[in-house]
């Protein structure tokens, strides 16, 4: 329960995925809502999630974060197969989600929020270790929560962000998924969250952002992942895809990941020629 | 040379000599003992009124019947409305607890009723030791309350609805325990009912435990205050611990000797009063009450934080039924018998009232043991004080329903506050 641990420098980016998914598969009654999704999650890098309303990144998130399980297909973590039954399972895994409706107790303040279901101590609370590891960790993070013992209510939508993303960072996680991080922020508190993010890959986790703002996802993210209608179409390195093909992936003028793959290599030859 | 300060600041390396929770520059600091006054004006500006209305209340409602009736103030008519207090006192700590984590419980009435009945046949009809009989009626309590938590997290029926039910099927219960004579005397030589009765704190054991009480706060404070400042936190002044604890002596001492002068401190009345310390540790220095809040507060992030939020909803209905059945047991005591209509009646309003007017939030996640004592002195000491000036019933329940009535809008208003001063 060292906070200093999270943020500290981890060894060099392994060849091996931290998180691999295969096949995943999910349906709410008719609604084939996930179909044979398949992903790979480095450490020390950040993926973004994209696709359009309904394309299914909630629904993997919430997979991933234990909320609802997968009807098919395999999770392996570490190079170990795990199946991910509750929130707890996933967070004992070393996997943090912060949602997008954050998930904080307004009526607690920032320390109790930092450590809720985690608290310090054994039979009775140690507030002073807790509150005193809740500074060291915002520091790290440079977040700027004027006092750590008001209630949460009383913060801005920054600050409420930044209070969910650190809380996912006590525990030691070796990947932690942020799901529309930045949709309620203003231009300032976007790029806060935006460094905030950018300090968690140089901390070797591996980061999972879903993201409406195309211009987020491409100022952060090393990949890029877009879901279409439940299925995978199309996984591009950032450096390497232009703004548009990324939006015809998401709305489907491009059918599948396969002619693109097809169609960018052809332009690429192209060019070289 | 301002500038640098700022900026050192800003980019998180605190100076040397401020401790880190308070090196923030955009925080209003208040030291000593006058910022601890400017402090809690401005808390109380911003809608954060804690126990305030209802301690004003309490004093309002004093001094009014005080001018109308001179004996209310007297030691004698004070130990009553100690030893009246007690009973739906210790339900109303029970409906904090539920109240806290956003559920009601509608059936304390009656399971205090029932646990008075099986008190009652334990002990004279089936020839029970009294312990037994006690055990016997709060484990049967704790049955039911644990009975609630698995039809409320296992069917998702609203605890509402559950202990209506409950309410019913209780009383019944309790019917048929007592049997066809409807009500059972208890012997006055029995513990029991001396400590509903006749039962008093001996004068220097009372200012023993006040000045170990006060003790206790002293030291708590000043070994959290030594704790923080270990931890590179700001601790609390000695000053303002030493006037708070001064106060509270002087508070304790004054109204233990005032009682002396009558029969004294009833040991029930300090056995609520255990309860209500107890269960506020419990709430605010553990794991398991964080859980409370953190449940009442937001169900779903609590859920998701990893807290077993259906063992902590259990658990406190658990308590909940278990603090009624205490209630019925001292309430047995009082009265010397179980009967028909013990735990009828209003008993579930007014405790659920007591709870309410002393600052526990209907809506959940905010509130505290305290507010089970502060309610039901208000309660007690409306009813006793017209009692004392011969209004009947009719009257005292308008009355107690316009408090209520007022401490609900005073709860509204200063959410409100709260909203409006960012501190919802």
């Amino acid at each position: 329960m060292t906070l200093e641990a999270p943020l500290a420098p981890q060894a060099p980016l392994p060849k091996e995925p931290v998180l691999t998914l295969r096949g995943i598969s999910k349906n709410f009654g008719a609604v084939q809502a996930l179909t044979a999704i398949d992903m790979d999650i480095y450490a020390g890098e950040v993926v973004a999630i994209v696709g359009d309303n309904g394309a299914g990144k909630s629904t993997l998130v919430k997979i991933l974060a234990g909320v609802h399980g997968a009807d098919a297909g395999t999770i392996t973590f570490n190079g170990r197969r795990v199946s991910i039954p509750t929130p707890a399972a996933s967070r004992a895994l070393g996997l943090a989600t912060v949602f997008q409706d954050l998930a904080l107790c307004d009526n607690l303040d920032v320390v109790s929020n930092l450590f809720l279901g985690r608290e310090v101590g054994g039979f009775t609370l140690q507030e002073e270790e807790m509150e005193k590891h809740s500074w060291t960790l915002l520091r790290q993070l440079s977040a700027k929560i004027p006092s750590v013992r008001t209630a949460v209510a009383s913060l801005s939508g920054g600050q409420r962000q930044t209070v969910a993303i650190a809380r996912s960072l006590i525990g030691d996680p070796q990947v932690v998924i942020l799901d529309e991080p930045t949709a309620a922020l203003g231009v300032a508190q976007t790029a806060e969250v935006l460094n905030l993010i950018e300090n968690l890959r140089e901390r070797g986790l591996g980061v999972v952002l879903i993201s409406h703002n195309m211009a987020d996802v491409q100022a952060v993210a090393d990949r890029v992942v877009v879901l279409r209608l439940g299925r995978n179409n199309g996984d591009f390195r950032i450096p390497d895809v232009s703004y548009e093909e990324i939006i015809s992936a998401i709305t489907g003028a491009t059918d599948n990941a396969v002619t693109r793959r097809a169609s960018a290599h052809g332009s690429h030859e192209g060019r070289d020629s | 040379m301002t500038n640098e300060t700022t900026k050192s600041n800003a980019s998180g390396d605190a100076p040397k000599d401020l401790a880190v929770d308070i090196s923030d520059e955009r925080l209003v600091r208040h030291e000593g003992l006058g910022g601890a006054v400017r402090g809690f004006f401005q808390r109380v500006r911003g809608g954060d009124l804690g126990s305030l209305p209802v301690v004003i209340g309490l004093i309002l409602i004093w001094g009014v019947f005080q001018v109308m009736n001179p004996n209310f103030m007297s030691s004698n008519n004070l130990v009553d409305l100690t030893m009246q207090s007690a009973a739906t006192g210790t339900i109303a700590i029970g409906v904090v607890l539920v109240l806290l984590i956003a559920q009601i419980d509608l059936s304390i009435g009656s399971v205090s009723g029932l646990a008075s009945a099986i008190l009652a046949v334990g002990m004279i009809q089936l020839g029970w030791p009294i312990w037994v009989a006690v055990l016997v009626a709060l484990a049967a309590a704790v049955a039911i309350g644990f009975l609630y938590g698995i039809l409320y997290t296992r069917f998702g029926v609203p605890t509402f609805v559950i202990t209506l039910a409950g309410l019913l099927a209780v009383l019944g219960l309790q019917l048929k325990v007592l049997g066809p004579n409807g009500s059972i005397n208890l012997p006055y030589d029995s513990w029991i009912i001396q400590l509903g009765t006749t039962m008093f704190l001996p004068p220097w054991a009372a200012y023993a435990v006040a000045i170990i009480a006060v003790l206790a706060m002293f030291f708590s404070d000043w070994f959290r205050s030594r704790r923080r400042v270990n931890a590179g936190l700001t601790g609390d002044p000695l000053t303002v611990m030493f006037i708070k604890s001064g106060l509270l002596l002087v508070l304790l001492l004054v109204a233990v000797w005032y009682l002396a002068t009558s029969r004294g401190l009833g040991v029930m009345f300090v056995l609520f009063v255990a309860f209500v310390v107890i269960m506020n540790f419990f709430l605010t220095r553990t794991r398991w009450g964080r859980a409370v809040y953190a449940v009442g507060g937001n169900v779903e992030a609590a859920r998701r934080a990893g807290i077993k939020v259906n063992r902590i909803v259990i658990s406190v209905l658990m308590l909940g039924t278990m603090f009624a059945a205490i209630g019925g047991l001292f309430a047995t005591a009082r009265l010397t018998a179980a009967t028909l209509s013990s735990g009828g009646g209003d008993t579930n309003l007014v405790a659920i009232a007591a709870a309410v007017i002393g600052g526990t939030s209907l809506f959940g996640g905010r509130g505290s043991a305290y507010s089970a004592l502060l309610g039901i002195l208000v309660i007690q000491s409306i009813s006793n004080g017209l009692s004392l000036l011969n209004f009947d019933s009719s009257v005292r329940y308008m009355i107690t329903g316009a408090v209520l009535l007022l401490a609900v809008i005073i709860d509204a208003l200063s959410r409100r506050s709260r909203a409006t001063h960012g501190q919802a």
